[in-house]
């Protein structure tokens, strides 16, 4: 008989402990994130996701996924992509101008910000968010950023991210309000940028 | 992923449709001499959940789909570890019985470890199977009794 245990994806793994209280608590912290760009938030939710995924990028994954979010990943074929295909039910694609969020476990292999999509005039919301894994965040130095939800300006130093993939992330602002908004993911910790931010190196 | 086996896939969508089709009632009564197996600790991959679904039928005259109506449906998944076997089994039931799900989520993960498939096919599902192809020829019996045929009518063309 061919219907053994191994046929079943070994590492499927639980999601949330409480569905959608825990979801709700992760959206209020990274709409917060958003609306305070550069500042850094802690997620507590910690569903037992595969190792590859970061604390708080399973917490996102599990909160802003669904069958309707096209996913992105360097590997389509891994632990984390099985987990969130289960869990979020959603499409796993392997062309990244089709997605609509896109999870990078490290800066090491980064695709350029042009693979991704930035929206069009009339859809700008048609864009692709960026779920970056980062070895650390900080903001005691690094870019300076400018916009709405800073005031003045605030310093964010995201380890490992190249200076040219800075210049192409400021020099993309000038397609506003088309554009592509970021997530940095450290631990159980998190950074955004969305499109409105400036970046000054 | 490895290569997967058709055989043992419509198998399992075999045996996951009886147990979703089957009376909660029956399927009870069915368990009951699994005794501890039916009852080892479980771990929630996904906790019984109710949603809708809609459902489409092929109603019309012509045979086009169309929405029929939304059903409420209660899904989970769910690990069993028995000694050294784990296994992984999920279940979709029409209906908000949450331990339906349960059980029909329970049964097919014991069905998918070597050592209790047979016992567990022979004592759940061969008996769920039979009664239901009795209640569907039941019906089928019942609702031929009824047909009426309109020779001074043609049926409706395909072409539309």
């Amino acid at each position: 008989m061919m219907n053994t245990i191994s046929d079943v994806p070994p590492a499927l793994a639980p999601g949330f402990d409480q569905p959608v209280f825990d979801s709700i608590k992760v959206f209020r912290v990274v709409a917060d994130a958003m609306a305070h760009p550069g500042e850094i938030k802690r997620i507590d939710a910690r569903p037992p996701a595969p190792a590859q995924l970061m604390p708080a990028a399973a917490a996102l994954c599990l909160t802003l996924l669904d069958f309707e979010t096209v996913l992105w990943t360097q590997n389509p074929h891994s632990a984390v992509s099985e987990y969130l295909r289960f869990h979020c039910g959603c499409p796993v694609t392997q062309t990244p101008s089709q997605a609509a969020f896109a999870w990078i476990d490290s800066t090491m292999n980064m695709p350029p910000l042009s693979a991704f999509i930035a929206g069009d005039p009339e859809y700008p919301d048609r864009s692709t968010t960026l779920l970056i894994q980062v070895k650390s965040l900080s903001n005691a130095s690094g870019v300076r950023l400018f916009g709405p939800g800073i005031r003045e300006s605030i310093y964010l130093d995201v380890a490992g991210i190249p200076a040219a993939y800075w210049r192409e992330l400021q020099a993309s602002r000038a397609a506003f309000p088309c554009g592509i908004d970021i997530v940095f993911i450290w631990g159980e910790r998190i950074a955004a940028l969305p499109r409105t931010t400036q970046v000054v190196m | 992923m490895s290569t997967v086996d058709l055989s043992a896939v419509s198998r399992r969508q075999q045996w996951m449709s009886i147990l979703a089709s089957a009376d909660r009632d029956a399927l009870e009564v069915v368990c009951r001499p699994l005794g501890d197996l039916i009852r080892v600790r479980c771990q929630w991959l996904r906790a019984p959940e109710t949603g809708l679904v809609m459902v489409r039928g092929r109603i019309g005259g012509s045979g086009a789909k169309f929405n029929l109506g939304e059903v409420p449906v209660t899904r989970c998944a769910l690990r069993l570890q028995i000694e050294k076997n784990s296994s992984t089994g999920a279940a979709w039931v029409q209906g908000r019985d949450v331990h339906h799900a349960e059980l029909a989520a329970r049964i097919d993960a014991l069905l998918q470890i070597p050592v209790h498939s047979e016992h567990v096919y022979g004592q759940v599902i061969t008996p769920l199977a039979a009664g239901r192809s009795a209640r569907r020829e039941t019906a089928a019996r019942k609702a031929a009794a009824t047909k009426v045929e309109f020779y001074t009518l043609a049926r409706e063309s395909l072409a539309g």
